[in-house]
């Protein structure tokens, strides 16, 4: 090898700054990402419950925020990460069994995750804004 | 849009990129300039224009992207013979590795419209325009579209790719039935073009360690061989949380294989074989 080559590495060829987004791999970053954002959620429902155990002004504070149109909108989100995650994880478990490799099948089982967590989202939300206004 | 076979062209995406800057988290001798453009031959009608990764080892400047115009009714069908028109007519230094031109050799595997294939089974008429060709993604480049599989190689020697018996040696050949035989059918076919390793995103972040789809691929191959004998020594060397965990499932393997074989489903049937032996 001579002073050159030493010198100078060999430049890595770009890997995530080419790469075309497939359904594969956004699902794949997608379960990652609504991992995260859950166990944040999960700190949040903590926090919920301290203030419930802290009697009714911190409550109420609280409260106040998720109420709010932006508390709405981020719990929003932590339904549809819940539900992304859950039906993701489901599709985990039937590849872990062994089933589900057939790249036609991949591609279906991607595209109801999708479906799936949009649909079940809408319908706990529908579900709870019946519930408030019976209330 | 549901793909069906590896050999699907994705006609509609989103993005043709993740929404990272060209050069995100890129080592400085690595970072993509700006480079030539060559213009078709006087005369040519119909153009289409390719954007070509180059990398000179003997100069001193970066890697860069060249674009040049191909006279298509000059050219063949195929992205390789794209290439080849262009060593011929435009600039002889341009540099891929080719051999056998009908997708049995896996020489010619790079990343075209952001997918690896082999350029001698994509036709021309299925790139975008234009048409962006680079090196197999994540690897060490020796020239232009020439990238350095010693690593590669390296870890699929680690999966030691051979017939291993322990029995005394039979007065004649050890026989397999057509129906073991058949067990391997989906697997034995690998040409270890590398295109599935370079596109799956956990090789990129842990090639070091993760063995990547291709050598997977060939340690399922060697498990299921009824002549093999070594299935328990095979399964020590995998069984270890980069080696064959790194695997999380993200299926880019399965949806570039040029030979539609399924890495993915042989890594999670090594993944049940080392669950399975423990009980």
């Amino acid at each position: 090898m001579t002073d050159h080559a030493t010198k100078r590495p060999r430049p890595l060829s770009p890997n995530i700054q080419v790469y075309r987004p497939q359904l594969t791999s956004v699902l794949s970053i997608g379960y990652r990402i609504s991992g995260v954002a859950l166990s944040i959620y999960a700190i949040g429902l903590v926090v919920w419950l301290l203030s419930a155990a802290a009697g009714p002004e911190a409550f109420a504070s609280v409260q106040g925020v998720l109420v709010s149109w932006v508390g709405q909108v981020v719990l929003f989100g932590g339904t549809f990460a819940l539900f992304w995650h859950l039906c993701g994880g489901i599709r985990h478990l039937f590849w872990d069994a062994g089933y589900g490799y057939e790249l036609r099948t991949i591609y279906a089982s991607g595209w109801a995750v999708v479906a799936a967590s949009l649909l079940l989202t809408l319908a706990a939300w529908a579900a709870s804004l019946i519930m408030a206004v019976d209330r | 849009m549901i793909i069906e076979s590896s050999h699907q062209v994705p006609r509609t995406t989103l993005l043709d990129r993740f929404p990272v800057p060209k050069n995100f988290g890129v080592a400085p001798e690595s970072r993509i300039g700006r480079g030539k453009a060559w213009p078709a031959p006087a005369g040519a009608t119909r153009v289409k224009t390719f954007e070509i990764y180059r990398y000179d080892p003997d100069s001193s400047a970066n890697p860069r992207i060249d674009s040049f115009e191909v006279d298509l009714d000059d050219c063949g069908p195929m992205v390789l013979d794209a290439l080849i028109w262009i060593k011929n007519k435009i600039d002889s230094t341009l540099t891929f590795r080719r051999s056998c031109r009908e997708g049995v050799c896996g020489s010619c595997a790079m990343n075209m419209d952001g997918t690896n294939w082999l350029a001698c089974t994509r036709f021309i008429s299925d790139m975008s325009a234009p048409a962006r060709v680079y090196p197999l993604a994540n690897m060490r480049i020796i020239k232009d579209l020439v990238p350095d599989t010693t690593h590669l190689f390296a870890q699929y020697e680690m999966i030691e790719p051979w017939l291993q018996t322990r029995t005394s040696q039979p007065e004649e050949e050890r026989l397999q039935t057509p129906e073991d035989r058949e067990n391997l059918d989906g697997y034995y076919e690998c040409i270890l073009c590398f295109c599935c390793t370079s596109g799956c995103p956990s090789h990129w972040w842990n090639g070091d360690r993760f063995l990547g789809p291709a050598a997977l691929l060939q340690a399922y191959r060697w498990l299921i061989d009824s002549r093999d004998e070594a299935k328990g020594e095979r399964l020590d060397i995998l069984e270890d949380p980069f080696r064959l965990y790194r695997c999380h499932t993200i299926l880019n393997c399965t949806r570039t294989c040029p030979k539609g074989l399924n890495p993915g489903k042989a890594i999670a049937e090594i993944k049940k074989m080392v669950i399975e032996r423990r009980n």
